[in-house]
């Protein structure tokens, strides 16, 4: 099946000779939700907007739903919704206004029982005739999300759409991702909220310095690059680590209370029995134990800063 | 083509003139009303006539102009800048809309603004002065003219402006004194020789000319060229939209 957004070779050198995309190579396919995390100038907001129509490409092409977005730039718009990360609004409109705005803007025939809809969905409806500028931001948001939902777009793009959201909100709005989701869009998301990647994402993209460091499917991601970790909570404490524990990879904490003992979640875990048969023939006991998978965030972060 | 981006803006910018009616268009009546009222009925009854019109009547076509030019710049320039500003733009850029319906949408509207407001500032003069239109189609194709080609004009300023001051230079700096050196109050064969070659290098003494033959059949220069110099700079500005488009200048980096 094609992909719904598909880039080749793309690079961008800003007039100042700033080079923020390094020969991106990236197929975004139909229906998934797909998070692309990056550190702060990674150029996540660059790619969006090339794909958008805002930023123009230096090379490279990209195509949205098989659609060239410099030769069929109409076709290729008329399937974007955007919601960028900045709150801009047109602070004197209605809601209602701004929303119909946006649909014939994007070349669609007024259809108010679908702007409704989304408002609705939105929990806007009761603000449709409110000019914007008297909504608090997370409401402006949802008008964000509503304007780029106007036109009935295949592929929708969320460029830190819960930022300064409360958490109520944010977890409405995940709720309504996967709604469109369900109904087929694609959606790609960029966040700085790690956790809402984790939630949400079929499929994780690191990008640094312009660069695709890495893409793949979450769960794959979680299981490939993710660290288990053994925390065992000791009877007595151990004021400097035992020799016959010097070969695994086994740490004591700073009170000498804990040995904490990491290994990969792929790796068969004789490791663990090794160590527990180890500390029984030591005599060194222990109260408690648990174990904890690495989070999306604690990869990442490996990821950014290798 | 996508007729319906183009209603979108239009109807968009036509409503924030309906939103804000006392600036768009009470403002420049009031203070178009005032010349009439000042060098119209006041100092005008004791003015002699110029090219045998009363000079109230003489110096309507040029006051017209003035708000004309004025508000057809201001008018385009702040509606293209405002999304700049706000940073609404990004959803234009990213609409499957072409440059030239755009266009079409931002100087279409703030023509029309220019239109109605002209409309209303010569049905206003009436109270004041009385005028004559001797050839109403030329005057009506004047006024439109006009319109489009200073909203042009005003849409680059829009697009080259990066801050409310440089919204405000070019109309108040430029047109203005363009305005009132280019035969508004008086015609130019009666300044020296000279000055009447300079005044020659005025694009706006060909448009009071040619708006001033509409209504009484009198001009400084001839219409044909009054039409002319028009056009070209309805060219140039079309070229410039063109170069900035083409370049993303200010729009697209």
């Amino acid at each position: 099946m094609q992909p719904d957004i598909s880039v080749k070779h793309l690079s961008k050198v800003y007039g100042d000779g700033f080079q923020a995309l390094k020969d991106i190579n990236l197929d975004i396919k139909r229906g998934e939700i797909f998070a692309l995390l990056g550190p702060n100038g990674a150029g996540k907001t660059t790619l969006i907007s090339i794909i958008c129509g805002i930023v123009n490409p230096s090379t490279g092409e990209v195509k949205a739903a098989g659609y060239d977005i410099i030769k069929d730039y109409r076709k290729a718009r008329e399937t974007i919704g955007l919601v960028p990360q900045e709150l801009n609004t047109d602070s004197f409109e209605t809601v209602w206004n701004a929303v119909s705005f946006s649909r014939g803007l994007f070349g669609k025939p007024p259809k108010p029982a679908h702007i409704e809809k989304v408002l609705k969905d939105l929990s806007l409806w009761d603000k449709r005739n409110n000019r914007i500028m008297s909504l608090s931001g997370g409401m402006k948001r949802r008008v964000m999300i509503a304007k780029a939902l106007s036109h009935e777009p295949q592929i929708l793009f969320l460029d830190e759409p819960t930022a300064g959201v409360d958490v109520e909100l944010r977890r409405d709005m995940w709720e309504m991702v996967r709604k469109l989701r369900e109904n087929g869009v694609t959606i790609i998301l960029t966040t700085h909220y790690i956790e809402e990647a984790e939630e949400m994402a079929d499929r994780i993209g690191v990008i640094r310095n312009g660069e695709i460091i890495l893409v793949e499917d979450k769960a794959q991601l979680m299981t490939k690059l993710g660290k288990k970790e053994l925390r065992l909570q000791l009877q007595q404490k151990l004021d400097k680590m035992p020799g016959e524990l010097m070969l695994e990879p086994v740490e004591l904490s700073d009170d000498g209370y804990e040995l904490i003992y990491t290994f990969d979640s792929q790796q068969e875990q004789a490791g663990v029995a090794r160590l527990l048969r180890t500390l029984g023939d030591l005599g060194i006991e222990y109260r408690d134990l648990q174990t904890r998978e690495s989070s999306l965030e604690e990869i990442f972060v490996g990821l950014v800063h290798e | 083509m996508n007729l319906y981006g183009i209603r979108a803006i239009y109807n968009f910018e036509m409503a924030r003139m309906r939103r804000t009616l006392m600036q768009s268009v009470l403002s420049p009546v009031i203070s178009t009303c005032l010349y009439f009222v000042v060098f119209g009925s006041a100092i005008g009854s004791r003015m002699g006539d110029i090219d045998n019109i009363a000079y109230g009547a003489y110096i309507i076509p040029g006051l017209v102009m003035l708000s004309l030019l004025m508000q057809s710049i201001s008018n385009a320039s702040f509606g293209i800048y405002m999304p700049k500003f706000s940073g609404t733009i990004y959803e234009v850029l990213s609409a499957p809309v072409s440059y030239v319906e755009v266009v079409l949408g931002y100087v279409g509207a703030a023509a029309t603004k220019s239109v109605i407001l002209g409309l209303i500032i010569l049905a206003t003069a009436k109270f004041f002065v009385d005028y004559d239109v001797l050839h109403p189609f030329w005057m009506f194709s004047f006024l439109v003219l006009t319109s489009v080609t200073f909203s042009l004009f005003g849409f680059i300023i829009g697009i080259w402006a990066d801050g409310f001051e440089k919204l405000q230079i070019v109309p108040m700096m430029i047109v203005t004194p363009l305005v009132f050196l280019g035969g508004t109050f008086y015609s130019i064969d009666m300044l020296p020789e000279i000055w009447q070659t300079i005044s020659l290098f005025n694009p706006v003494v060909y448009l009071i000319s040619g708006f001033r033959w509409a209504f009484y059949g009198v001009s400084d220069v001839h219409i044909a060229i009054s039409v002319g110099m028009t056009l070209v700079f309805l060219t140039a500005c079309m070229a410039g939209i063109w170069w900035i488009f083409k370049t993303g200048y200010r729009l697209r980096s």
